[in-house]
């Protein structure tokens, strides 16, 4: 049976690492549809990759199975031309954060980062040394000999990570790291991540449910839905152009209501009818729709302006609910058919005042067919 | 000329709500009962036994019962003898138990009928399982056919301290096991991963990580084997010994009372049978708090 | 910007399964565990075999088989009256156990009260020690009151390991109740009563099933309690199979073996319905997690 690696020959290993590859990589549980269907990814040295969707979507799969922590239905792992998803975890030497941290209790938090090290069977004193400089790093050297019960949420968090940064592994695999913590402690430790992340010149797969998180860390964003990857690519590019609705629709494009197509214009200019008015936007994907036929129209807060009255091509809609955001305000605005809208505006609005509202069309994305409203879990506009 | 009257005293809080900030309210009434059963049940009989134990029915001073027990190096002795029994078979029963408990702590399809397997000497207790005996270990029951058949010598495993040793850990076993396999299912399974993502292969992951985890509960399990075994009876007197090799201290216990009508000297004994146990009792957590104890999830979630 | 896709992968081999050949330690454990459970079977075994058989020297199986041991236990004096007696004292037990050990076990749980812990360990004592620690002085006691040998002293001292035992079942069960469960039944007008009925009794179910169950296998077997305290008509069944078993002029082993499967059968049957509603080895485990 073959042992761990000992820390020398994990560091000769890890010299000529260039990329991780998932191909096909499928998990299903039974006769159950797969958890992760099908799934190519790749990972190159020095990326910030995350994984993005609700939960149910396969990031956590994902993420286990290239840790080894699940075996594959169908598909394989390599390690530049090495296959690995047939090596159990303990050989796999990728450094782990939990979310919900997995501290060994019995141990003290000197110890818990260690332990890599004693895997590795490196010597006592060095094991210390290295313990200690990565407690270091995450700012808990005073606290080297306490228990993890004794520690915050925040400062477990921190252990954990500096736990898996210890063995100096090729990638961390981080599984939803922050979601246990609070907002502010969140955001710092976002910070935090980001700037090992870029110190030490690691290659990170990072998985979250939070679009935020993901924007501010990643170099590169891979969406998932029920299983299957629906888009990737930079932060910027998923962002301003997400490819169907489900990824507007995660990425803050607020505004998700269904309309019907009219007509085309030029390019990829289409004309649909919502709201009793017509609105020009920008067909994304696909051909042509059918005269009349249902399309999914996905406008961000921040990309409508409010209007001259004058304007007729302008969605009509009544101030609801009116938020102060500090630069800006958050406007719920209600149309005459009911249907909820959100924009953001640095003019002063009051609740009750009528507004006109438009957007530019290549701001307006129009997807086709209509969207399952269940799968995000936000409350999509009714038109 | 009008002086402002002086500030009115604050009202004495009304005696129910001063005795509610310390936790006593009406809902204690549901406890009641409960209290009232086990007072008096369980700690006056108790009372009531050291009383009359102190009472000796044939006379000869207050501590008479005591002395007939510990000079008579007959019964004196079964305190060794049952020593001798329950120790190696709360060994052997938590020693075979927790390997197996071990390998059942996640889910599997076999997982049920193990359980099940298990649970049959719970339900049908000793005297059924001392009664069955005889037709498999006896000189010509099925075990030692086997032997024949297989061409080993025989073995002589009942009427004896096997007899009653086989019997105990038929019983004891099953109580052992499904404690245990709580312990070990109790276990994060997030720390086992965690810790095959820092190279500890499953041998590491066993004698690092669940092994000191699951310390406490172990000791938990042996040492209420221990008392339990420690106090064996049917099975002592239907397939072992019981003038003898299995003259445990049960046995003159119920001498005393059943054949001897001497309740006040089947008290005195059963006292220090009493004693002996909640020394065993007071042995285990003054050790069990010498070791790890704290929550075996690892943080939160 | 769209969905990328690679190159497509090598002809990869069928996917290998990545789970591990059972190690030397869990092959050992296992045939261990398979010579427990042959043993148990076949002590178990024995006493059927010997209830149906006509008579058994040595060898593998008795000279004839016959069912009339059965009918001949029926009819022996004593054992109808014991069945009797068992199921009497069994419902009667299990039931005031329930009724007041929930609530016990409710208040236990919840309320901070000072002396709590110290009844908490009294609660726990009753389980842990062997019955013969106390059996004999509360035999004694009952026999003090002049009780002694009723049905009634029966029942009473049968309660005392299990009016705990159901007690510490249920104090894990309440506590995996969050109490904003409890508060906002108060606050959208629940009262007491209420309360129980219809919010903590679902909830603690599955709890009080097991606690039922538990406690109903340990009265069916309890033998050194109600030993001591029984008279001849107030006995157990367990108590006249141990009578006979013992006794060196008594009945005949076949005749010992038909009553006792009539034992094993109520026994079975309480546990197979038990089974059907809780899993013990649940129970036994510390529920590890806060539900709602």
């Amino acid at each position: 049976m073959a042992i761990t690696m000992t820390d020398a020959q994990a560091r000769a290993a890890s010299a000529g690492f260039e990329k991780l590859s998932l191909r096909g990589v499928t998990r299903a549980y039974g006769k159950n549809p797969p958890a992760l269907c099908d799934f190519d990814l790749e990972l190159g040295r020095g990326d910030f990759v995350a994984l993005l969707g609700p939960s149910g979507c396969g990031k956590s799969t994902a993420l286990a199975c290239l840790a080894g922590l699940q075996p594959l239905t169908r598909g394989s792992i390599w390690r530049d031309e090495e296959r690995i998803d047939t090596r159990p975890t303990e050989q796999r030497g990728f450094g782990m954060v939990f979310q919900n941290y997995a501290l060994f209790p019995h141990l003290s938090v000197q110890k818990n980062v260690e332990f890599g090290l004693a895997m590795r069977k490196v010597a006592r004193r060095e094991r210390q040394q290295r313990a200690l400089a990565a407690l270091r790093t995450v700012q808990l050297e005073e606290h080297a000999g306490k228990l993890p019960s004794q520690l915050s949420g925040g400062q477990q968090q921190r252990v954990a990570i500096a736990r898996a940064l210890a063995i100096e592994p090729e990638v961390v695999l981080m599984d939803e790291p922050l979601s246990n913590l609070d907002a502010a402690l969140r955001i710092e430790m976002r910070t935090e991540i980001k700037r090992l992340y870029q110190e030490r010149g690691l290659t990170v797969l990072y998985v979250t449910h939070d679009q935020e998180e993901a924007l501010s860390l990643a170099t590169r964003l891979v969406v998932l839905r029920k299983g299957r990857l629906e888009q990737t690519g930079t932060p910027q590019e998923v962002y301003t152009n997400p490819v169907s609705a489900y990824v507007a629709g995660f990425m803050g494009y607020r505004n998700l209501f269904p309309a019907s197509y009219l007509e085309s214009g030029a390019g990829r200019e289409v004309t649909v009818s919502a709201f009793e008015t017509s609105v020009t936007g920008t067909l994304i994907a696909g051909e042509q729709p059918v005269s009349g036929g249902e399309v999914t129209v996905a406008i961000r807060p921040e990309d409508f302006t409010i209007a001259a009255d004058a304007d007729k091509n302008a969605i009509k809609a009544i101030a609801e609910v009116v938020e102060f955001h500090g630069r800006e305000l958050s406007v719920q605005a209600r149309t005459a058919a009911g249907g909820v809208l959100h924009l953001k505006t640095d003019q002063s609005v009051v609740a009750g005042s009528n507004l006109a509202l438009t957007a530019r069309p290549d701001r307006v994305l129009v997807y086709q067919g209509g969207l399952d409203r269940s799968e995000l879990d936000i409350e999509v506009g009714a038109a | 000329m009008t002086a402002t009257p002086a500030p009115a005293r604050m009202p004495r809080q009304p005696i129910r709500h001063r005795l509610a900030e310390r936790g006593i309210d009406f809902s204690l009434l549901l406890l009641l009962p409960a209290v009232a059963v086990i007072a008096g049940l369980f700690l006056y009989p108790f009372i009531y036994g050291v009383g009359i134990s102190f009472q000796p029915q044939a006379g000869g001073g207050v501590f008479a019962n005591y002395k007939n027990f510990f000079t008579d190096s007959y019964q004196s002795g079964s305190i060794l003898k049952t020593l001798r029994l329950a120790l190696p078979v709360a060994l052997v029963s938590v020693g075979l138990a927790a390997p197996l408990a071990y390998q059942c702590r996640r889910d599997f399809r076999g997982r049920k009928v193990v359980t099940l397997v298990v649970m049959l000497p719970i339900t049908f207790g000793s005297i059924l399982i001392a009664q069955g005996m005889p037709r498999v270990f006896s000189p010509y029951g099925w075990a030692n056919l086997l032997l024949n058949d297989v061409g080993l010598p025989q073995a002589n495993l009942i009427y004896n301290y096997w007899g009653t040793f086989i019997a105990a850990v038929l019983t004891t076993l099953p109580l052992s096991f499904l404690m245990m396999m709580g312990f070990f299912g109790g276990i994060d399974r997030s720390l086992e991963h965690a810790a095959a993502t820092l190279g500890a292969g499953r041998a590491a992951r066993f004698w690092r990580i669940i092994l000191p985890l699951a310390a406490p509960g172990i000791l938990t399990a042996f040492m209420l084997a221990c008392v339990e075994a420690f106090a064996i009876f049917p099975s002592a007197i239907l397939v072992g010994q019981p003038d003898n090799q299995t003259h445990v201290l049960t046995i003159p216990i119920y001498q005393a009372a059943s054949q001897n009508s001497d309740y006040t000297q089947a008290s005195a004994i059963a006292i220090v049978l009493t004693a002996i146990e909640l020394l065993i009792l007071a042995l285990a957590v003054f050790v069990r708090g010498l070791l790890f104890k704290g929550p075996a999830t690892g943080g939160k979630g | 910007m769209t969905a990328a896709t690679l190159a497509p992968a090598p002809a990869a081999p069928p996917p290998t399964s990545t789970r591990r050949r059972p190690t030397v330690t869990a092959v050992l454990t296992w045939l261990v565990a398979g010579l427990f459970a042959a043993t148990l079977l076949s002590v178990l075994a024995s006493v059927i075999v010997t209830a149906l058989s006509t008579s058994w020297g040595g060898g593998w199986l008795p000279a004839g088989f016959t069912f009339s041991w059965f009918s001949q236990a029926w009819n022996t004096p004593g054992l109808a009256d014991s069945i009797k007696v068992t199921f009497e004292v069994a419902i009667a037990d299990v039931a005031v156990a329930l009724l007041i050990g929930v609530p016990a076990g409710y208040v236990l749980a919840r309320k901070k009260f000072p002396g709590r812990n110290a009844i908490l360990l009294f609660v726990l004592l009753p389980v842990i020690l062997p019955s013969l620690t106390y059996a004999v002085q509360l035999a004694a006691l009952m026999y003090r009151l002049g009780i002694g040998g009723t049905l009634l002293s029966v029942i009473l001292v049968n309660l005392v390991p299990i009016l705990p035992l159901v007690i510490l079942i249920t104090v894990p069960f309440v506590e995996q109740i969050s109490p904003d469960v409890e508060h906002a039944a108060k606050v959208f007008g629940a009262d007491n009563l209420r309360l129980f009925s219809r919010v903590l009794v679902p909830l603690l179910a599955p709890g009080i099933v097991a606690a039922g169950v538990l406690s109903l296998v340990r009265v069916l077997g309890s033998f050194e309690l109600t030993f001591f305290v029984s008279g001849a008509k107030t006995q157990t069944l367990v108590v006249t199979i141990f009578g006979a078993l013992s006794d060196p002029g008594g009945p005949p082993p076949a005749l010992t073996a038909a009553m006792t499967v009539f034992y094993m059968a109520i026994a079975l049957l309480g546990l197979l319905i038990s089974l059907r509603f809780a899993n013990p080895a649940q129970t036994l485990a510390r529920p590890a997690r806060r539900v709602l």
